[in-house]
């Protein structure tokens, strides 16, 4: 089953929708901890150990974090394998333009690709920045998130690649979502109002949720 | 030269010899059992070619190909999913009876002898009747996807001509629907390897060797090469001749090229002068009109045909007011008013027209009204019923025929002449079979509605593969023939010496001004009306458009590529022989029956008159060389159970 | 009306190709688009050159055959085909491209004429029902539920034109692929063979080198037959069904 869901161009968009789902629940959860920046460098803080702690005594200290871990990089692997694999054969498969071109679709979906790309430079960065500290402006403190969040937006570079690369999120999810239902098959006539409200809902949301952040430090709310 | 090829002579009668004797209903499984058949293990050894891939070509093929044979099929269209059947929209006749309406497979065998104007064989028609019941049942087998009652089963309508609703119908595309089931039946075999199919590739001779049809030679239309394929019999499912008028409801690139060449190489031409000039079609707009656009006949089953009393009368139709209307057809046939046959209809047009009361540009249209069918039933019905036909209507003329009565006029849409073919479908040549709207059988000299796709499939599904068997199962072991044969290489060269003749005019005229020049004339004189001057001036006029067409053609391009002139050049050069025999087949039928309306033969009132005493015969010609006089042979055609009479639809 | 068009011309398939300017005089509004280029082609045989070719048949909207990217969309401005594309839709004056469907599965043949057989062989991977001529049972047996019909019939409407594959940026053929599915898959006489049919029809697909879908909803945009856009969205919904059950199998 797995060679022919992989073989397949229909089987390789499940596998997008599949992981882009697992990413967008993930990325809710994210957003929702964020939040807690507002309630000051104590919770936040808290939080972020708790991560750490989840499910014990049954699992030791930063298991299930690395098993969501796991889980995410194998889903972002897949999603951009599957896509560059895609696209590779949508660019083979037109290769003549037309002469007389007109612009079609909506952005949403003509940006997925450059979207695609934005988001994986910008996940690099921003564990390269908050995880691992290799590149965080000043000194990056293990252990203390709410202070290297301060940092990182108190840079100009720092909040115009968050800018952007939220944005490009909001787009990508916008038709990604409405995409992956109808991949998933549970499109239909009916349905299709309530997916694309669910979809610009989500997208707004997120977007939203975590453009608060660097909102918040950059008008002295979090500091 | 006209006098000479008038001067026909009249030959041996012909006749069909392979319906059997007995009760008409029997004689079909009496055939059946008489013919032999070919042990399964060797049908793989037989290879038969098909010609056209239309509802009588796709379902031949695939049946055959299931049957075990080795096919080899071709057409001239990208895909075998574009013959022309295609566009055929009404619906298709069975006599199911699953309204309850009182028919039957004899109502039908009845209607449709009736229809045809008694000049079809009752043996054949009865078979069809009695196929049309399987038809309906292999198709939705298929997937076809009919129109269905809410409880799930099939709907049926009444369709011009008969008072029983036995019509079943796919919307406005019922031709589409079964063609799509015959190519993906065939499309099955293609993949299974049991049919090698070749598209685009046109048939433009027949290859015959010790009186049997065992090849054709084709062209690639994409390289221009021109090949010989071989087999044990030809089958030609390559469509009617209409598009010798220039401006027809069939597709542009229809062609006559494969029945002509046939009848060249001995295969009988039979009634070549029964055209069906159908009733509703939007009119033309101009000379730059390419095709005729069919409006489905469905339509008069609501719709109400009329013309200004006053001549002239130019006022637009929502101005007029009632009482200066004429519903022509409803005041001349009150029992079956708007719903009378084609021929009728299209008649009735003409003669309101040529009295000057025609409406639209240049006077050659009637109104086709539906105020009274938006008034009593509600717009929302009309559009449900009838929706897609009105949008075509709209988008082709700008105009809303929910507001403003439709425009008709009849054009030339189907072909009731064609190969001569026995009860096994079997042309005079042996090996040669000829179906669906190729051959002439089973419509007469009327085709009512419904009925082409019920022919077709008849022949492609269920009558060629019980028939050809006994054919072949007769000639088990014919001698090989390939390319090196003398007689192939002849045939080769005088392909390719027409093709390069054609190329090497390089005259003043393009190919489709001959065949306009030339469809006016057959319009004028071989259109709806025909008379002996008037034939007798085409038949002077044809042979001068064909020396000048030699003279004067323009074929630009070379025969080695994808030449979209060359290939309508070379159609035309067959229109040009074939124009003539329709013409002769005319003159010399000096009656009126069915679409052939002979202005010296009617009745006080103006109704076709037939000359049963003088013409109860099919008129199959022989070829004897272009522009020589052909040989008349008859085949008397018997009435044992429907008694000749005079049609009345009043 | 008088006319610039601009036309791809390409002598054949392994020739170069670039695009032409004629221009084109006494053009009535009632002309279909065909029409209008066989005035066209009139002209060029009479100057000696070669007629602009392209692919037509019917004429009437249902064979499929036409295929012009007039001015950038899939059959042109209108929501219908090539053939019934009327000269009214444009002004005087007006300068018009005209292009062949772009896609590597369907590689240009001469000018405006590509070769679509790629679908062909869709449809021979599993685009039919396996019911051999006399195997049918009465027609009546078994009753199709309305709305199933309906569904189908809309789905059978596809006329295999390939506009869905030209207006798709990615060149794809999902729409086709999926109207065929869609059409006899949802009927109780293609329930059989649903599972191999969706399988064997969308691997033929992609061995043909059509591209993948993104959903740009371009296809049901152009198709002059209106299949909508959730035709994909039911097939890859049989596609996930039939992976499911066949390797459960």
């Amino acid at each position: 089953m797995a060679r022919t869901v992989w073989d397949s161009s229909v089987g390789k968009k499940t596998v997008m929708a599949v992981s882009g789902l697992i990413m967008l629940l993930y990325l809710v959860v994210h957003m929702i901890g964020n939040l807690k920046i507002f309630f000051g460098p104590g919770e936040f803080n808290h939080y972020a150990h708790w991560l750490r702690t989840v499910g014990e005594p049954f699992m030791h200290y930063e298991w299930t974090l690395w098993l969501i871990r796991i889980v995410l990089v194998a889903a972002v692997v897949a999603h951009a394998i599957s896509a560059y694999q895609l696209s590779r054969r949508d660019i083979r498969a037109r290769p003549a333009k037309y002469v007389h071109r007109k612009a079609r679709a909506s952005y949403a979906t003509r940006t997925m690709r450059w979207g695609g790309i934005i988001l994986a430079l910008f996940i690099v960065w921003h564990i390269l920045d908050l995880t691992t500290g290799t590149v965080h402006a000043g000194g990056f403190q293990e252990g203390h998130p709410y202070q290297n969040i301060v940092d990182t937006f108190s840079t100009w570079y720092g909040n115009v690649i968050y800018v952007v690369a939220m944005l490009a999120l909001g787009l990508h999810i916008r038709h990604g979502f409405w995409s992956a239902a109808q991949t998933l098959g549970v499109g239909s006539r009916t349905r299709d109002r309530a997916l694309k409200t669910v979809a610009d809902i989500l997208a707004l949301l997120l977007t939203a949720g975590f453009l608060a952040v660097p909102v918040g430090v950059m008008t002295g709310v979090v500091n | 030269m006209t006098s000479e090829y008038t001067e026909f002579t009249t030959g041996e009668p012909l006749a069909d010899h392979k319906a059997p004797a007995g009760p008409v209903g029997e004689r079909w499984d009496t055939r059946r059992f008489e013919a032999r058949l070919v042990n399964p293990a060797n049908r793989r050894r037989h290879t038969v070619i098909v010609v056209g891939t239309g509802l009588a070509g796709g379902s031949a093929g695939a049946t055959l190909a299931e049957q075990g044979y080795h096919v080899v099929q071709f057409c001239y269209q990208d895909s075998p999913r574009r013959a022309h059947s295609i566009a055929a929209q009404g619906g298709i006749n069975a006599a199911k009876n699953y309204r309850n309406d009182g028919d039957s497979v004899h109502r039908l065998f009845y209607d449709t002898v009736k229809g045809g104007d008694f000049r079809a064989r009752e043996s054949n028609v009865h078979r069809l009747a009695q196929i049309s019941v399987e038809i309906i049942d292999q198709c939705v087998a298929q997937g076809v996807p009919f129109a269905r009652e809410y409880g799930g089963l099939l709907d049926t309508r009444s369709f011009g001509g008969v008072q029983v609703s036995r019509t079943f119908y796919a919307r406005g595309q019922t031709g589409q629907q079964l063609l799509l089931g015959a190519y993906q039946a065939l499309s099955r075999q293609i993949a299974a390897g049991n049919v090698e199919m070749h598209a685009r590739t046109e048939m433009l001779d027949l290859i015959v060797v010790d009186g049997r049809a065992r090849g054709i030679v084709a062209r690639d239309l994409i390289t221009g090469e021109i090949s010989s394929h071989f087999a044990d019999a030809v089958v030609l499912a390559s469509g009617g001749y209409g598009n010798v008028f220039y401006l027809s409801t069939n597709a542009m690139n229809s062609n006559a090229t494969a029945v002509w060449r046939a009848h060249r190489r001995g295969a009988h031409f039979a009634n070549p002068c029964f055209t069906q000039i159908h009733p509703t079609c939007i009119p033309r707009t101009g000379d730059h009109q390419s095709k005729l656009t069919l409006m489905s006949e469905s339509l008069r089953n609501d719709g109400r045909i009329w013309v200004p009393k006053a001549k002239g009368d130019t006022r637009p139709a929502n101005e007029i007011p009632e009482d200066e209307r004429d519903y022509y057809l409803e005041r001349i046939y009150p029992s079956f008013g708007n719903l009378v046959p084609r021929d009728i209809a299209s008649r009735a047009a003409k003669n309101v027209c040529d009295e000057g009361r025609g409406v639209g540009p240049g006077g050659q249209g009637v109104y086709l009204d539906f105020a009274d069918a938006v008034r009593r039933m509600g717009r929302k019905a009309v559009e449900e019923k009838y929706g897609n036909l009105f949008d075509m209507y709209a988008r082709i003329t700008a105009e809303d025929p929910y507001t403003v009565p439709m425009r008709i006029y009849p054009a030339v849409h189907y072909t009731m002449g064609g190969l001569w073919v026995d009860y096994d479908l079997q042309t005079t040549v042996p090996g040669l079979f000829a179906i669906g709207e190729a051959n002439f059988s089973d419509h007469g000299a009327n085709r009512l509605g419904a009925s082409a796709l019920m022919q077709g499939l008849a022949d492609g599904y269920f009558v060629l593969p019980a028939t050809i068997n006994d054919y072949l199962a007769r000639n088990p072991g014919q001698d090989r023939v390939d390319a090196q044969h003398p007689v192939v290489q002849e045939v080769l060269a005088e392909t390719e010496d027409r093709l390069n003749l054609l190329l090497s005019v390089g005259g003043d005229r393009t190919p489709d001004s001959f065949h306009r020049e030339l469809g006016e004339l057959m319009w004028e004189f071989c259109g709806m009306a025909r008379s002996g001057s008037g034939l007798r001036k085409a038949l002077e006029r044809i042979p001068q458009i064909r020396e000048e067409f030699w003279r004067r053609i323009k074929v630009p391009g070379t025969g080695e590529e994808f030449n979209q002139s060359l290939e309508k050049a070379n159609r035309i050069v067959d229109y040009l022989e074939l124009a003539e025999l329709m013409c002769l087949d005319a003159l010399h039928r000096a009656e009126s029956c069915g679409g052939h309306f002979r202005e010296e033969s009617q009745t006080p009132d103006g109704e076709a008159a037939r000359d049963d005493d003088n013409f109860a015969y099919a008129a199959a010609w022989a070829f004897t060389g272009t522009g020589e006089a052909p040989i008349l042979h008859k085949e008397d055609l018997v009435f044992e159970y429907v008694h000749p009479t005079q049609r009345s639809y009043a | 009306m008088k006319l610039t068009l601009r036309v791809w011309r390409q002598r054949a398939a392994d020739a170069d190709g670039a695009m032409s300017t004629y221009e084109v005089d006494g053009i009535s509004a009632d002309m279909s688009f065909l029409e209008m280029l066989d005035t066209l082609n009139e002209e060029l045989i009479l100057t000696g050159e070669d007629p602009v070719a392209f692919d037509h048949d019917c004429r009437e909207g249902i064979c499929g055959a036409c295929s012009l990217v007039i001015n950038g969309d899939a059959h042109g401005p209108e929501r219908t085909t090539t053939c019934q594309l009327h000269m009214r839709s444009f002004a005087d004056g007006d300068t018009i491209d005209v292009e062949p469907w772009r896609a590597a599965a369907f590689p240009v043949v001469k000018d405006l004429v590509v070769d679509r057989s790629a679908f062909d062989r869709i449809i021979q991977a599993g685009g039919y029902v396996t019911a051999p001529t006399g195997a049918a049972p009465e027609a009546h047996a078994t009753p199709v539920p309305k709305p199933d019909a309906d569904l189908a019939f809309e789905h059978a409407e596809c006329i295999g034109c390939g506009a869905c594959v030209a207006a798709c940026p990615n060149g794809a053929a999902m729409l086709f692929t999926s109207a065929k599915v869609n059409h006899l898959n949802v009927l109780p006489q293609g329930a059989p063979e649903r599972e191999t049919r969706v399988l064997d029809m969308v691997a033929q697909m992609d061995e043909e080198g059509f591209g993948g879908c993104t959903l740009a909803g371009e296809c049901a945009t152009a198709c002059p037959k209106g299949i909508p856009l959730v035709s994909i969205t039911g097939m890859n919904k049989e596609w996930l069904r039939a992976t499911r059950k066949v390797s459960g199998r």
